[in-house]
């Protein structure tokens, strides 16, 4: 459609190096229609996932959570415990998959890092000055050294959407590179904040933008903001990816991050991915979901899945 | 892989009779000559009713049914009645639409999520809107006084059968007519279960008559000399025919009729909306669209990268059960249209169009069709040409919006087109030239009862819905 | 002295701007003058004529058209004796007159008034405006020779649509004479053609033509004849008005429907988002 198929793989790794460059690139994206988007998600949502399909369904959403507490008030202990969830997310069934990642601060990575050790549990750490990125850069690169080397093997970091807004593209993407190169081996996770970006068109520019300077993951919100991840937005970053691997051949993953509370919702998403980017996503090294109380009504479910009944809230932990 | 398990809508909540008869005068009777015919489940063959074939006789009765109740009953009765009456029948059809919602699919084929989503919230719409005409009729812009035409003769076809009924019915009755409708002969359920919510809504007796059968029953009610205006929707020669029909008469005649649109594709277009866009105009409600996006005109520069979107949004298509509440395309509606529709797939094959379809199990009973699409299609082709009214999208190419207008606008038809450009100005002008009633920019297939529908040239002529969908009806 | 020998006027067609002969070299005698007899072969000749000047005339801004139709009235008024001598009563020259006054001045108003927005239940933009359907056939009715004929003509033309008329057998000079008007008034050629002589020769090929979008048969006093055209007319779905009573009383209030049932409704819609 524009020149995000045409070019060939080495002409993209140039176009960080100009202003004009990437922001001629990003603006030859292909416009994003909201009605039709938000159209198309909502079709989507009208999926109907029942018995077999809905069991496979929740223990992925299950292995794909980043089970996230992101409070002033975090102590070693609230963490730990989280942790310890993350681990066993239903002590009676052993049969219930980890979570993905547990998601903190990075003064909490090390409390979280003597739990997950040894166990497939990723550790994500936000980062960058999260959740506003409003720190000079040295600043937010020490910020995310710290957390790697105190364990972190995921950084979630945010963009500065103030220079984004402004149109001051180059130094978004200097940034995202200057993290990536601190994260060493950890994986970077770029939040777009899609909720300040406020417009499809600047979701779509936001997620190639992240992309081009190397990030692994493109994330949607800090959850700190009032609009959080929908299904749209998440559809316009899925097709974002899809695009990129198309034109790069290289695969980034899908973080809708914020809001996401019931089964029924992380479903809705589960089948965007499915038939949307395919299922090379469908796996936890490619799709999570940043939340918190999700985890607990994924395990109500499950629990009604297989013993038929309605399960009731105090017989899961809250952690 | 993320397999869906089946999720069958119950068809339980529908009671269908074994038989049913004629809706004449308020009351469900048997036909003159006892003759009848069977609906059948194209998805399944399975018979789901026996239905009364209407005869000259039958029809000669509903239309004095129905000028009997014009005279003495619905033309005296105060607007804000009628329009009560008219409230009743679409809130009766909100509170059955779970009911006709199966019904439909299982009688006509498309997936439950259409009839339930798309065709019964319509319906409903359609009813509440017209409600509202029938006591402010001297305000639609026809004059202080305006007046019904008398009885109404209407058939309509079997793509969507109880949504056409609601476009033919609810303005009809509004601006103070009576009516004999005939459904068509594949999908005359609802409209009989529509018969029974006439009932249920106390509609008095003579107002809507149903009247069932096939083409020859469709040609005695058009004939009728007590018929005062006849509406009618599907093919062109159908509408040919009865345009001849009609000639020389008092009748009023309104044609809703075939359609060949342009759905055009520019190199600036939000292309995954354009996809959706493509896919929802050529493959919504198996393509048994008259106003479906059949020819899609891509610009050149980008007709590679269209296709291959396109392609693999088509391979997420789910074809089968269409009571299955995640089934996208349904059954072909008939073993007749099903032929036809390869007839003319077989044609642009053999006219040296390139036909491709993603892998797609098809069930081994019922009438069904891969959603296909033919590359390399030009305006000589038969299927650039002929409406082909299945899921079969003829892609060509252009180089200029005025090369665009110029294909678009190279056919007989004229009922819809569609633009895909983010250029506001582009969408203006393509859309002062685009010769088609209904002109979608950057979305497709969207109705709704305040919008007027219909045809240029060989697409029919008059308007339903909207303020514009009264005139057929009043005496203008 | 001898008495000045007057110079008498041929009477000829009207197609494309231009006056010419039938190409059938035929004419009839009306009021002492020859006036062409119109063949099949002039009836398609006028309708490409027709047709080529849609494009112009439907695109032409309605103001435009407007300013024309008034035009065309100020021209006959300054004719009004002229169709005196031709035996037009004078009252029914200045009735025609104000016709053309009348309708100049939909132009820009019927769009509004029949078109508009339209509420519907989503995030569209959806607006119906009328649009011209095309050429059209009109067949004039036999009398009032000028009246009746500018109330055919223009409502078809006022809103873009162009008109090939059969004009009455037995008034042509008044329509021969209009068409003198009109091409003095800056209306494009071709937006109307006039023919003159036999309905029977010129009619059935304007109902039969599939490049004719509508017909308006209000001249056809015949109705099994009416009846004939409606068929033929069929054939590729025109718009049909049918004739009028022969006892009409064309000097009444017109109202919109002769201008309305010569229009397509279009209705665009358009996603709202940011």
């Amino acid at each position: 459609m524009t020149a995000t198929a045409t070019s060939a793989r080495s002409d993209l790794s140039e176009l960080g190096r100009s202003e004009t460059a990437l922001r001629t690139f990003l603006h030859g994206l292909p416009g994003v229609d909201q009605v039709g988007a938000e159209q198309r998600a909502a079709q989507l949502g009208t999926r109907s996932i029942k018995t077999t399909a809905k069991a496979q369904a929740i223990d992925l959403a299950i292995s794909m959570v980043d089970l996230t507490t992101l409070e002033g008030a975090d102590t070693p202990g609230k963490v730990r415990a989280l942790a310890a969830k993350a681990l066993r997310p239903d002590p009676a069934d052993p049969s219930c998959p980890h979570v993905g990642a547990v998601c903190v601060y990075p003064s909490m990575v090390p409390h979280v890092a003597d739990v997950l050790r040894g166990s497939a549990v990723h550790l994500a750490s936000v980062a960058t000055s999260f959740p506003s990125g409003q720190a000079p850069l040295e600043i937010k690169l020490a910020d995310t050294r710290a957390a790697v080397e105190a364990g972190a093997d995921e950084i979630d970091m945010v963009i500065n959407r103030g220079a984004f807004l402004a149109g001051r593209y180059s130094e978004v993407y200097d940034e995202i590179v200057a993290t990536k190169q601190a994260c060493g081996d950890a994986h970077l996770k770029v939040i777009l904040e899609t909720g300040e970006l406020a417009t499809y068109d600047n979701v779509r520019r936001a997620s190639w933008l992240a992309m081009l300077a190397g990030g692994d993951f493109i994330k949607t919100s800090t959850g700190k903001v009032p609009v959080a991840a929908t299904l749209p937005v998440t559809l316009v970053m899925l097709e974002a990816v899809r695009d990129f691997r198309a034109a790069t051949g290289r695969q980034v993953g899908v973080k809708p991050a914020g809001g996401i509370r019931t089964t029924k919702d992380a479903i809705k998403y589960l089948v965007m991915v499915n038939e949307v980017v395919g299922p090379d996503w469908l796996h936890p090294d490619w799709f999570r979901f940043g939340a918190s109380s999700l985890l607990n009504d994924l395990l109500m479910q499950r629990t009604k899945l297989t013993t038929g009944v309605y399960a009731g809230p105090d017989y899961f932990t809250l952690d | 892989m993320f397999e869906y398990a089946p999720a069958p809508e119950s068809r339980s909540v529908v009671d269908l009779k074994p038989s049913y008869g004629l809706f004449i005068d308020g009351k469900f009777v048997d036909p003159a000559d006892g003759s009848g015919f069977k609906s059948i489940n194209p998805a399944s063959e399975e018979v789901l009713a026996e239905v009364a074939e209407g005869g000259a006789q039958d029809v000669d009765r509903a239309v004095r049914a129905a000028r009997r109740a014009y005279e003495k009953v619905w033309g005296p009765m105060p607007g804000r009645d009628r329009a009560k009456y008219l409230f009743r029948i679409a809130r009766i059809i909100q509170e059955r639409s779970r009911e006709l919602a199966v019904l439909e699919s299982l009688d006509n084929g498309k997936p439950i999520k259409e009839s339930r989503d798309v065709d019964l919230p319509l319906v409903a719409a359609h009813f509440f809107y017209y409600a509202g005409w029938a006591d402010k009729l001297p305000h639609a812009g026809f004059g202080p006084d305006p007046k019904p035409i008398g009885v109404a003769g209407q058939v309509i076809p079997w793509n969507f059968p109880l949504l056409m009924l609601a476009w033919k019915i609810a303005p009809a009755l509004a601006a103070g007519n009576t009516v004999v409708l005939k459904p068509a002969e594949t999908t005359p359920l609802t409209a009989l279960l529509f018969a029974e919510i006439c009932q249920q809504a106390d509609l008095p007796a003579g107002v809507v008559n149903i009247v069932t059968g096939a083409g020859e029953t469709g040609r005695a009610l058009v004939e009728h000399d007590g018929v005062d205006k006849v509406a009618f929707t599907g093919s062109t020669d159908v509408g040919r025919a009865i345009a001849r029909a009609v000639a020389g008469s008092r009748k009023k005649l309104t044609l809703e009729l075939g359609g060949k649109a342009a759905n055009i594709v520019f190199d600036d277009a939000p292309v995954d909306q354009a996809v959706e866009g493509i896919v929802n105009g050529i493959f919504f409600n198996q393509g048994h669209v008259c106003c479906a996006g059949s020819r899609l005109l891509i610009q050149e520069s980008v007709a590679d990268r269209v296709l291959e979107s396109l392609k693999r949004r088509m391979a997420q298509l789910r074809v089968g059960d269409p009571l299955d509440k995640n089934t996208d395309i349904g059954a072909i509606n008939s073993a007749a249209q099903l032929a036809r529709i390869k007839e003319l797939s077989d044609a642009g094959s053999a006219e040296g169009a390139e036909r491709w379809s993603p892998p797609c199990e098809l069930p081994d009973r019922g009438f069904w069709f891969a959603p296909t699409i033919f590359t390399g299609v030009t305006q000589a082709h038969r299927i650039a040409r002929e409406e082909i009214f299945g899921p079969v999208l003829s892609v060509l190419t252009f180089r200029t919006p005025a090369e665009a207008v110029e294909k678009a606008n190279n056919t007989p038809y004229g009922l819809s087109a569609g633009i895909w450009t983010e250029k506001g100005s582009r969408i203006l002008w393509m859309a002062d030239r685009l010769r088609a009633g209904v002109v979608w920019a950057n979305t497709f297939n969207k109705f709704d009862p305040t919008s007027p529908f219909g045809g240029y040239k060989e697409s029919g002529y008059g308007r339903e819905g909207g303020r514009h969908g009264l005139e057929a009806y009043l005496n203008v | 002295m001898s008495e000045r020998v007057a110079v008498r006027k041929t009477y000829k067609l009207f197609i494309g701007g231009k006056f010419p002969r039938s190409e059938s070299g035929r004419s009839y005698l009306v009021q002492d003058s020859n006036v062409s007899l119109a063949s099949r072969k002039d009836a398609r000749d006028a309708v490409v004529a027709a047709r080529a000047a849609v494009k112009g005339w439907a695109g032409a801004t309605a103001y435009n058209r407007g300013q024309i139709l008034y035009r065309v009235a100020e021209m006959l008024e300054g004719r009004r004796e002229q169709f005196v001598g031709l035996g037009v009563p004078a009252d029914e020259v200045d009735a025609a007159t104000d016709r053309w006054v009348w309708y100049a001045g939909w132009s820009d108003k019927l769009p509004q008034v029949y078109g508009g927005a339209n509420p519907v239940a989503g995030p569209y933009f959806n607006l119906s405006s009328p649009e011209p359907t095309g050429v059209v056939a009109v067949v004039a009715p036999e009398t009032p020779a000028l009246l009746g004929l500018v109330s055919v003509i223009a409502p078809a033309i006022v809103t873009g649509n162009t008109v090939v008329v059969a004009a009455s057998p037995s008034a042509p000079l008044a329509a021969v004479t209009l068409a003198e008007v009109l091409a003095t008034s800056d209306l494009p050629g071709g937006v109307v053609n006039i023919l003159t002589g036999r309905l029977s020769e010129t009619v059935p090929t304007l109902a039969a033509h599939m490049d004719v979008n509508a017909i308006d048969l209000t001249g056809v006093t015949d109705p099994e004849v009416a009846a004939d055209l409606e068929v033929k007319a069929a054939e590729n779905l025109k718009r049909v008005l049918r004739p009028v009573p022969t006892d009409h009383d064309w000097s009444a209030d017109p109202g919109l429907t002769r201008m309305t049932a010569l229009l397509e409704t279009k209705t665009v819609w358009h996603p709202k988002g940011a």
